[in-house]
């Protein structure tokens, strides 16, 4: 149902009823390593390529969703996921193994919270009983698309962020147990001129602000109705914009109450500089850690937005700015 | 709605943002560079003193020795962490040329021989040579000139 101007509340208790996760080696040694279901030792993953280890990521973390859901992939109606690749192959791929009916979306490193915003409606409104959402990234492979050779030798500037190798995954379900998608809301595209590719925080900020801003005018909501509000990928840079971006217009967030997926995946001495980031991101951390954390009632109420900047490298190339999204989904433990 | 106009945020945002150590970049460039050079030098000496090079012509061999070394070094997977710390001091020298063809044939070797390490190898590098050798003509026209009207 809409809610407000751009948000919608789900009032048929669509809920997260399983996820799987894989990741690579670098993110076996991470934080966050035990709550992975699967952990490969090795950036190819027994691929020939590393876009192919990206479509294992996302194969893999459909596999172990189904499994757990102790279902099959013909009973999943709807399959809706991007990724950061040209054409989006990992992602259609995948689909192409599991073959269920699938929606490809775009919005960069939003795609996460963006498709489970889409598939919680769809369950919601009755459109569908299983939906399965998610998103991944491979570093090596993101890299590749974006920046330099893996093994090129360029100095990485303190605003530069590490892309995730890893995906997360899970059911949206009209019934079972499991964290409630209570409200969503859809950002808008911000630009305020940001031009450096290797300062993705700063680029981000604005779509993050002005999304959650949005979110709680539309729902008539304070920031204290959230344990966390959690955002994708800032980073420490973007992190302490949107906290004063956020602050200028009038909204006080607790700093404590305010985290990024990106800062809370990797150990400090694991050095990703301004934090981790990429579509795996938010969904590796939200499908692993904040789902478990919500499963298990240690948090009650999150908000998480996870935020894209939607370049690409011949955009940046022609001098233009890098125009942002920012999705925003609210899951509960017990629902509204 | 957010209400920031592009120039604040530009400022504030210039204020937030992490400032690269340029100081301390500066000096590891310059220690790590005159590393690099200083090892060159004594493979040059190693080549004049056991094979049969003069200063003229050991360049090459030189320039050959290292560039493998870099090879060796992009695929174990150690140069690109060398760089990080060293910045300018590895991407200076030849190494740092080495590095830009070695590391983009790796990456692209994946799309086969011709398409992939053929088509990609100068992706980094091709402007480097492009420039290089325009710049030498340049130079060299303007040496030229300067010559025949009995400047220099």
């Amino acid at each position: 149902m809409l809610a407000g101007k751009q948000s919608w509340i789900f009032q048929n208790r669509p809920v997260i009823s399983a996820t799987g996760t894989a990741a690579g080696p670098f993110e076996a040694e991470s934080k966050i390593a035990d709550q992975i279901d699967l952990l490969h030792n090795d950036l190819y993953m027994g691929q020939p390529s590393f876009e192919q280890a990206h479509q294992q990521l996302i194969e893999d973390a459909s596999k172990l969703v189904v499994q757990k859901a102790k279902l099959r992939f013909q009973d999943i109606n709807f399959f809706i996921s991007g990724d950061l690749i040209n054409q989006m192959t990992p992602t259609n791929f995948a689909a192409r193994m599991h073959r269920i009916p699938f929606l490809g979306m775009f919005n960069a490193c939003a795609t996460s919270t963006g498709s489970l915003a889409l598939a919680a409606l769809m369950v919601d409104s009755g459109s569908a009983n299983y939906v399965l959402t998610g998103a991944a990234s491979h570093n090596a492979a993101v890299e590749k698309q974006f920046r330099y050779p893996t093994e090129y030798g360029a100095q990485k500037p303190p605003t530069s962020q590490w892309t995730v190798t890893g995906s997360g995954f899970g059911l949206i379900s009209d019934q079972g147990t499991g964290p409630v998608v209570t409200r969503a809301t859809i950002g808008r595209v911000v630009d305020l001129n940001q031009t450096d590719p290797l300062n993705m925080g700063a680029a981000m900020a604005p779509a993050a602000a002005d999304t959650i801003i949005a979110h709680f005018q539309d729902h008539s909501l304070s920031p204290d109705y959230y344990d966390l509000i959690v955002t994708g990928d800032l980073g420490e840079i973007g992190r302490s914009l949107t906290l004063q971006l956020l602050q200028d217009s009038q909204m006080n967030i607790n700093e404590q109450q305010f985290i990024d997926c990106g800062l809370s995946i990797y150990n400090p001495e694991q050095n990703v500089f301004a934090g981790g980031s990429g579509a795996g991101c938010s969904a590796l951390y939200l499908y692993s850690h904040l789902w478990q954390a919500l499963n298990n009632k240690e948090l009650n109420r999150i908000l998480v937005i996870a935020t894209g900047a939607l370049l690409s490298p011949l955009s940046s190339s022609q001098k233009q700015a890098i125009p942002v999204i920012a999705h925003a989904v609210a899951i509960e433990s017990e629902g509204i | 709605m957010l209400n920031t106009t592009k120039s604040d945020y530009k400022q504030l945002a210039s204020k937030y943002e992490t400032k690269r150590p340029i100081w301390e970049n500066c000096l590891r460039a310059f220690v790590v560079g005159g590393l690099v050079c200083a090892f060159g030098q004594l493979i040059s000496f190693f080549y004049m003193y056991f094979f049969d090079f003069t200063e003229e012509t050991v360049g090459d061999p030189t320039v050959a020795t290292i560039i493998f070394i870099t090879m060796i070094l992009t695929g174990f997977g150690v140069y690109d962490k060398i760089a990080q710390f060293s910045g300018a001091g590895t991407a200076v020298p030849v190494s740092g040329f080495g590095n830009a063809v070695i590391s983009a044939a790796i990456e692209h070797r994946s799309e086969g021989f011709v398409q992939g390490v053929g088509a990609n190898m100068f992706k980094l590098a091709g402007s480097v040579i492009l420039f290089g050798v325009f710049s030498a003509f340049v130079i060299a026209l303007i040496k030229t000139i300067l010559i025949q009207l009995g400047v220099i």
